[in-house]
């Protein structure tokens, strides 16, 4: 299904494209375009490009690249574009097809390259965050978009780890230096900065979570984004059993969950498809865990937000989960 | 085992306690208001009171969220209003009391609608028409209580008027203003415990703890007083098993708690002693033009 509109879209988008003039659009002088996968990627690239790039995003902030269907004009966006950066580690699983649909013919950054890839645990491999047990309620639609998502056994979501963005960053210095060699020593050298941030924040994380009591490092979540961030900065983060709809839960949902937090003596609870905050109020209550704020997994907040750039992203999850895990 | 299926969830789970308590309240305050609004052939108009509320609930939750004493204010104030509208449209133009009820319900419930849409979202809406049995805190739990008991009160308070102006409405009219009091307090405490009813079961489902065990009780027991009791009972009852359904089937609260009234209903409806499918059938055919059932005391 997916399949079928991804090629049409595309085949409209070459047919908006080939109207006009094909070919360079990028002189010298300008600035390099960019397309980045998703939004996290577009702010790690812009950090190290400057002024010298434009990137865009395919998946925009608060967008979910799990459910991602191409548009036309991100189709042309993508031919006109020298350089594409992708996550890599299949976490894009629409983009060979979008890239061949749009005839992409610039050079494609792997930003993950290089990174000691975490596999997913079990059963984890493709229901992604939202559909928990999506094979209960008429959750067919969910499996339709997400058919581009089926990364396999590898965990693609590095970049909660702060050392593997510094990995990413290099691996974009580097790709944009073959791109626009003209410009190599400034991305070199804007590379050196922001790894030495990137650096900083990471000491910095793991000072402060290796202040917690043993006992309070468990999280319940409905996130499953979370495990290069669990096992560089020393937490657990356990997924919600039940809960299977966004409407109503229902008692056993419920009880379900106050069970599991009860039992794996978790510290805090992330639960976003439960919108009621009185019955967020409810589960603090009975199980004496803290209750959560958002956390960001795989987009940014859009600009003027809590964390419209990579390194807010991660201080905001950071300070959400170690406020409720300090409470007590 | 069996106890086990009935009681561990209630012992193990401080939400399920909370439920039950909040809806044997409710089922207290509300079960017997349905005894009459039955017998006054007016159970569509607990229905068209439970959605006039809406718009007044809505702009509390607007105004400030989702709290409880403005939802509750609000939801209060919209449902006298309407009913009020509609005494003075039935009293003083030519239209009967269940149409001008349906106007005043629709307008109403087109508010509502319109007022969540306006700022919130779908699950905005879904909470306020669903409510949410599984989340009573206990400023909801308080109320609920108190709008049981205050409703048992005015309830005994009007009971005789309340009854006469059933059976004979020219009687009261003859003997002063009592018919109509006693008529606006029974709309007061309807509204009162509509409005208890949608913080737990929503705005859709609320009157179905008014009209359900009512009506199902209706099949088995002649006495007023009596059916009130039985209603009351089967509310209690038909709660429980939602409860109790909503646990181990894992479905939906509010909606299990209603589907656990309506099989009651049903169940009555099939196999109650007076006027049910099967005493119907039981009696013989010159008999079957059934006599009015439920009137005596």
């Amino acid at each position: 299904m997916s399949n079928f509109y991804l090629n049409r879209r595309a085949l409209l988008g070459l047919a908006l494209t080939s109207a006009l003039p094909v070919g360079s659009v990028w002189a010298a002088g300008q600035p390099l375009p960019v397309v980045a996968s998703f939004s996290i990627l577009q702010d790690l690239t812009r950090q190290v490009g400057g002024d010298r790039v434009s990137v865009s995003a395919l998946v925009g902030p608060d967008g979910d690249a799990h459910v991602f269907e191409p548009t036309p004009q991100q189709a042309r966006q993508l031919q006109q574009a020298k350089v594409l950066v992708a996550n890599g580690l299949d976490f894009e699983g629409w983009l060979p097809r979008l890239k061949k649909a749009a005839g992409f013919q610039g050079q494609e950054i792997v930003a993950a390259q290089g990174i000691a890839v975490r596999s997913l645990p079990k059963g984890q491999g493709h229901d992604h965050g939202h559909d928990h047990g999506a094979d209960k309620a008429g959750h067919d639609h969910d499996h339709d978009h997400g058919h581009g998502h089926n990364h396999g056994p590898n965990d693609p979501h590095a970049w909660q780890d702060v050392k593997n963005a510094i990995i990413y960053v290099r691996n974009i210095a580097k790709g944009l230096a073959q791109a626009d060699p003209a410009n190599a020593a400034r991305y070199d050298q804007q590379a050196t900065q922001y790894i030495a941030r990137l650096t900083a924040l990471d000491t910095s994380l793991r000072q402060r979570f290796a202040a917690l009591p043993a006992d309070r490092r468990s999280v319940v979540s409905t996130h499953d984004a979370f495990g290069y961030f669990a096992q560089a900065y020393g937490l657990r983060f356990v997924p919600v059993r039940g809960l299977s709809t966004e409407s109503e839960p229902s008692a056993r949902d419920l009880a379900a969950l106050v069970k599991q937090v009860r039992e794996e003596r978790i510290g805090a609870i992330f639960v976003e498809n439960i919108s009621d905050p009185r019955l967020l109020e409810q589960l603090a209550r009975e199980t004496g865990a803290a209750i959560g704020g958002r956390l960001y997994s795989d987009a940014l907040s859009p600009a003027g937000g809590p964390a419209s750039t990579y390194v807010d992203m991660v201080e905001a999850n950071a300070a959400t989960l170690l406020k409720a895990l300090q409470a007590r | 085992m069996i106890a086990e299926l009935l009681w561990q969830p209630f012992v193990d789970y401080g939400f399920m306690r909370r439920a039950f308590a909040g809806c044997l309240a409710l089922s207290a305050g509300a079960a017997p208001l349905g005894t009459i609004l039955l017998l006054r052939r007016m159970s569509l108009v607990g229905d068209a009171m439970s959605h006039a509320i809406l718009p007044g609930a809505a702009l509390g939750y607007l105004l400030f969220g989702l709290s409880l004493p403005a939802m509750t204010i609000g939801g209060l104030a919209a449902g006298l209003i309407v009913a009020m509208l509609s005494g003075v449209v039935t009293r003083y133009t030519a239209l009967r009391e269940d149409a001008s009820f349906a106007g005043f319900y629709l307008i109403s419930l087109a508010l509502g609608v319109l007022l969540i849409s306006l700022r919130g979202s779908n699950v905005d809406l879904l909470h306020v028409l669903f409510g949410s049995v599984l989340a009573l805190d206990d400023p909801t739990l308080y109320l609920t209580a108190t709008i049981a008991s205050l409703s048992m009160l005015g309830l005994a308070l009007v009971y005789r008027p309340l009854l006469m102006e059933c059976l004979d409405p020219g009687f009261l009219r003859l003997q002063g203003p009592m018919g109509s009091i006693s008529h606006a307090l029974f709309m007061l405490l309807l509204v009162l415990n509509l409005v208890g009813g949608f913080h737990s079961l929503g705005t859709l489902m609320a009157v179905a703890l008014v009209v359900l065990p009512a009506a199902s009780a209706r099949f088995w027991l002649r006495g007023v007083g009596l059916q009130m009791a039985l209603s009351t009972a089967i509310a209690m009852a038909g709660s429980l098993l939602g409860l109790l359904l909503s646990y181990h089937a894992g479905i939906a609260a509010s909606a299990a708690i209603t589907l656990s009234l309506g099989c009651l209903y049903l169940l009555s409806l099939c196999l109650g002693r007076l006027g049910s499918v099967r005493a119907q059938r039981q009696r013989p055919a010159n008999d079957s033009v059934s006599e009015p059932m439920g009137v005596s005391e």
